[in-house]
């Protein structure tokens, strides 16, 4: 073993010692278990939750775009975090759970993008509305993790790819109350506000209201598996390259 | 320094910019292309808009701020890029100025260097889409000013993590760009109303923003200067 002061290279060895990687492919129980759930509220808010008065069945895809975009920031805030992590420590770990929510981030950010419009099609008759708040600022938070993404793939060196990936991301962390401000500022409030998260008693019938709570769970559960089996293939590359240059060098 | 003792960061720093823009002074081609390619994207928007619907003074803001914004990445793409022949970073790196030194050098050699764009491009701006001359373009000038430092901080640092990664200069504009997004948002809102005449008390909270998103970028940017370089 190299001495502690400086990070040393992964070894295979270390990797495989470290039990975090599995050493044969697994059955991921816990994202079976996030897939399930996804699909059982899926299956219980279209025929088993009453269609609201007002919007129509469109309403309805609230069940997915409220909770994705719940999922989305999970996974934005366990990258900034994990950077800052990773910045103060230089532990590997930080690194590959700040690239593996990005992933995840950019994918729930993308699901929060396509079913808001579709939604405000067909309520505020126009797909896409610069002067919502929360759609500009949720597409600019796309492009951030998309920047993120696409440096981290420019870079070879591992070590590099870690830093330069966090100083983006801390940087981006800090950029957020900017853009909020930014488009607070230039927006109407045309958004349709909280119904569930508010002072008084929850304004929604108790199906809907059941229905809602049993997407965020399903939904907070689909990110966290995604997260995690996301951050085992950062393990298995890791290791295949830990391999490879342990072979190179014999 | 003839008394043999290293600069402090502040005289460090512009030493730094002094070289950068001994070397820009020396080629000129940065500087040429740069502002050539300003005055040139300030003609071409002209014909984007029918002129009897939107009259030039209400189309120069945006086209101010597009052609400022795509301008500035012009230049700040080769702040590090000339770094790269013969590994002049690494020169850089050995002297006895600290790496703040450095960036904030880089910074100040970077935010002159668009400022001279911006004195001819400005005027020009005024020319083509026969603003009023006079304290309206004054202010704007300063509009420019606080946002030439938000997207100087931010640009110098991306040049520098650019340079090191396989897309090179093609990473910059997509990381730089979502960051101007604050910046060109509230700067392009005072714009508006400072060329439209309107007092200046209108204009202060996009003005404060503006003013909040450089201080804690230049302070987070020089901060985080240290890490894009190699240990």
């Amino acid at each position: 073993m190299t001495p502690a002061s400086a990070p040393a290279p992964a070894s295979a060895r270390s990797i495989l010692s470290s039990g975090l990687a599995a050493p044969k492919p697994i059955f991921d129980w816990f994202f079976a278990l996030a897939a399930l759930s996804v699909l059982a509220v899926g299956i219980r808010a279209i025929y088993f939750t009453p269609i609201e008065a007002l919007q129509g069945a469109a309403q309805k895809i609230y069940y997915i775009h409220v909770p994705a975009a719940l999922g989305a920031y999970i996974a934005v805030s366990i990258t900034a975090m994990m950077s800052i992590v990773f910045l103060w420590l230089h532990d590997e770990r930080a690194d590959r759970a700040a690239e593996a929510s990005a992933e995840v981030a950019l994918l729930f950010l993308t699901v929060v993008l396509t079913t808001g419009p579709i939604w405000a099609h067909r309520i505020w008759g126009a797909w896409w509305v610069w002067w919502d708040m929360r759609l500009t600022f949720t597409l600019f938070l796309w492009f951030i993790v998309a920047a993120y993404l696409v440096l981290r793939d420019g870079i070879e060196d591992v070590a590099m790819r870690g830093r330069y990936g966090a100083v983006l991301a801390v940087l981006g962390a800090l950029l957020i109350p900017f853009i909020h401000l930014s488009v607070y500022l230039f927006s109407a409030r045309l958004h349709p506000m909280p119904v569930v998260l508010k002072p008084d008693k929850p304004s929604l019938p108790p199906e809907m209201l059941v229905t809602f709570v049993l997407s965020f769970v399903a939904f907070t559960l689909l990110c966290f598996a995604l997260i995690r089996a996301r951050y085992r293939i950062a393990v298995q590359r890791e290791l295949v390259a830990a391999f490879e240059g342990d072979g190179g060098s014999r | 320094m003839s008394d043999g003792r290293a600069p402090g960061t502040i005289g460090a720093a512009w030493l730094v910019a002094r070289k950068d823009l001994a070397i820009e002074f020396r080629t000129r081609t940065a500087f040429f292309s740069a502002l050539v390619f300003a005055v040139l994207a300030l003609c071409i928007f002209y014909f984007a808009w029918d002129e009897s619907v939107v009259t030039p003074a209400q189309r120069a803001p945006g086209v101010l701020w597009v052609v400022l914004a795509f301008s500035a990445l012009l230049g700040l793409q080769r702040s590090f890029s000339i770094e790269e022949h013969d590994r002049g970073i690494d020169a850089l790196l050995v002297s006895p100025i600290s790496r703040e030194a450095i960036y904030l050098g880089k910074a100040i050699g970077n935010l002159l260097f668009l400022c001279a764009i911006q004195v001819i491009a400005i005027p020009a701006l005024a020319l083509f889409y026969n603003l009023p001359v006079g304290r309206p373009l004054l202010v704007v000038t300063g509009i420019v000013l606080l946002a030439m430092i938000g997207i100087v901080a931010i640009g110098t640092l991306f040049s520098a993590m650019a340079v090191n990664t396989r897309l090179a200069e093609l990473l910059l504009p997509m990381l730089s760009l979502p960051f101007f997004v604050p910046i060109l948002m509230n700067a392009a809102q005072a714009t508006t109303r400072v060329l439209a005449e309107r007092p200046l008390a209108e204009s202060w909270p996009w003005l404060k923003i503006l003013i909040g998103f450089d201080i804690v970028f230049v302070v987070a940017c020089t901060l985080a200067f240290p890490f894009t370089l190699e240990e």
